[in-house]
């Protein structure tokens, strides 16, 4: 069945033929309904087994705080049989949707295969190795056959950027704080859709984790699966070579020319369209306080952890507080003693899975705080809460004081 | 032949199925857009949202958004709850990989055919559309 299902991935793509690849990350353990779980244990049941180094993304249980996540007996029993039927497989019980966070860093110019929006823009983007967009089961498939089709971003010519992102107008103080990165992706996946972008302009003290931040929210809001970040990242060494650039190639009929430069558009990131992406990541407006406040969508790393414990200071949250994280990540902060700073502060730690796939949030509904723009953006559908976006630095400020603290200054220019 | 009331697509999933047409103004992510138990496009900010994508022949320029549409579609198709056809300007292999899995787990699979923007134009006009195993996409106008 597996490569049946790999086979006819590769037809309907037009792909001419299959690769080996090294290592996948199956975001299948996810319990949607009944469907999920009938295949993992048909692939199960007739003898599947993982080929290649494989990593799960988040289930719909935190299988570590029984009781975290309020589900009934039926679906906490398929919640727990698909988890239990993809770790039999073979594949590392992570759970999480930063698998490169937890130790699983393909190197450049790798072929993987690849599912979790987030996970394929930070592989291919950040770490330089390639994947295409791989949905649920075709993900698991690869990982069972160890190949996948020869398609979209698994060949050099699809790599390079079409658009060129233009950051220079920003102040540079704004480029330099996390806020930014969210507000950034949001925009780029509505202004850039599904197009292979070069970022010029940011600075090259870039974190993982704003990029991590930026390519979530990009993947969200469009469906980027690909940035380069100029003087950056690995395949992004100078424009030029974001553009695939060899000798003096000039593009495909119908891009433009510039000395040095050949690309088919380019766009500026504006004040007033980075304010655009910032009241789209808002939906509860008028809001002057908030009921929960959750981080850590894409799971939050260790360095995110402790500058959580930083900002806390030791003082507890009013309201609830959850943070999303792998059990890896979180094991890791146990030993440093940010753990045990954040459990004195009342946060709620959340492993496994995360707050806007599996209901956690408080029952009664209300608005919920975020420093991501991933939960930003998928938390009203998916939990009915109306949402407030805000810097971390705001998160904590509002948890502790009980009433809403944004600083918007930094966003008129 | 295609007649003059049809357009031709690329078949990325071939099969057959046909109903009303519910051309969507913006792309769609299935995944926490659309409600497989329901059939509705679920997210508050799509413009299209509330509308039942149950039966009908979906025209979308795009899906966005998350990889775990797939599953949406598997579970659309299980709850029968799945359009009837989808037709999409630039196809990615997310959705059909849901309706390949249903196939393979022996539930009723649909057509997902690409088109390109002017025939997607004018099947977005149409009142209902027919999706052949070719691709051939017969269309009803409006009255």
């Amino acid at each position: 069945m597996a490569m049946r299902v790999v086979v006819a991935a590769a037809d309907a793509l037009g792909a001419p033929r299959l690769i080996g690849v090294s290592s996948a990350h199956i975001d299948g353990c996810l319990y949607h309904g009944d469907g999920g779980v009938e295949f993992a244990e048909a692939l199960y049941k007739g003898g599947a087994r993982v080929s290649v180094p494989t990593t799960l993304n988040v289930g719909a249980l935190d299988l570590l705080h029984p009781g975290r996540v309020r589900s009934d007996a039926h679906a906490t029993d398929m919640a727990r049989r698909q988890m239990k039927a993809y770790v039999e497989m073979g594949a590392d019980a992570t759970f999480t949707c930063a698998p490169y966070q937890v130790g699983h860093e393909p190197g450049v110019g790798e072929q993987v295969a690849w599912g979790e929006s987030n996970a394929i823009a930070f592989v291919n983007s950040v770490l330089g190795a390639r994947t295409e967009r791989y949905g649920d089961f075709l993900d698991a498939c690869c990982a069972v056959t160890g190949r996948a089709p020869l398609y979209g971003l698994h060949l050099d010519e699809n790599r390079r950027a079409q658009v060129v992102v233009d950051v220079t107008r920003v102040p540079q103080d704004l480029t330099r704080r996390d806020v930014f990165f969210p507000v950034l992706g949001t925009w780029l996946g509505r202004e850039a859709g599904q197009a292979v972008v070069a970022i010029r302009g940011l600075s090259p003290t870039v974190t993982r984790d704003q990029l991590k931040a930026l390519g979530a929210a990009a993947a969200s809001t469009g469906a980027i699966a690909l940035f380069h970040v100029v003087g950056v990242t690995p395949e992004a060494p100078t424009l030029s070579a974001a553009l695939g650039l060899v000798g003096s190639d000039a593009g495909p009929p119908g891009w433009q020319t510039q000395p040095g430069a050949v690309f088919k558009d380019e766009i500026t990131v504006d004040a007033a369209g980075l304010r655009s992406a910032l009241d789209r990541l808002t939906t509860a407006h008028d809001a002057d306080r908030v009921d929960a406040v959750a981080i850590g969508s894409p799971h939050s790393s260790l360095d995110e952890l402790r500058e959580l414990a930083r900002l806390l200071r030791g003082r507890r949250v009013q309201v609830p507080f959850y943070v999303c994280t792998a059990r890896a990540t979180w094991a890791e902060s146990e030993e440093d003693g940010t753990a045990a700073a954040l459990r004195a502060s009342g946060i709620d730690v959340v492993v496994d899975t995360c707050v806007v796939v599996a209901p956690v949030l408080p029952e009664a509904g209300g608005v919920l705080m975020t420093n991501s723009g991933k939960f930003a953006h998928y938390a009203p559908a998916n939990t009915g809460y109306g949402v407030v976006y805000g810097s971390l630095e705001d998160c904590v400020a509002t948890a502790v004081d009980g009433r809403l603290v944004r600083d918007e200054a930094m966003w008129r220019w | 032949m295609v007649s003059p009331r049809g357009v031709r697509g690329r078949p990325v999933h071939a099969g057959e199925g046909g109903g009303r047409v519910l051309a969507l103004d913006a792309p769609l992510s299935f995944w926490g857009g659309v409600d497989p138990r329901q059939g509705t496009i679920s997210d508050p900010r799509h413009p299209n949202h509330g509308e039942d994508i149950s039966g009908r022949v979906l025209v979308l320029p795009s899906a966005i958004g998350s990889s775990s549409s797939s599953a949406i579609m598997l579970e659309l198709i299980r709850e029968e709850n799945a359009p009837a056809a989808v037709v999409m300007g630039k196809a990615d292999a997310i959705l059909a990989l849901g309706v390949v899995v249903a196939e393979e787990l022996g539930y009723r699979g649909i057509p997902i055919v690409e088109l390109n923007g002017g025939d997607l134009e004018t099947l977005s006009g149409a009142a209902e559309a027919h999706v052949s195993k070719d691709g051939v996409i017969e269309l009803t106008p409006k009255t």
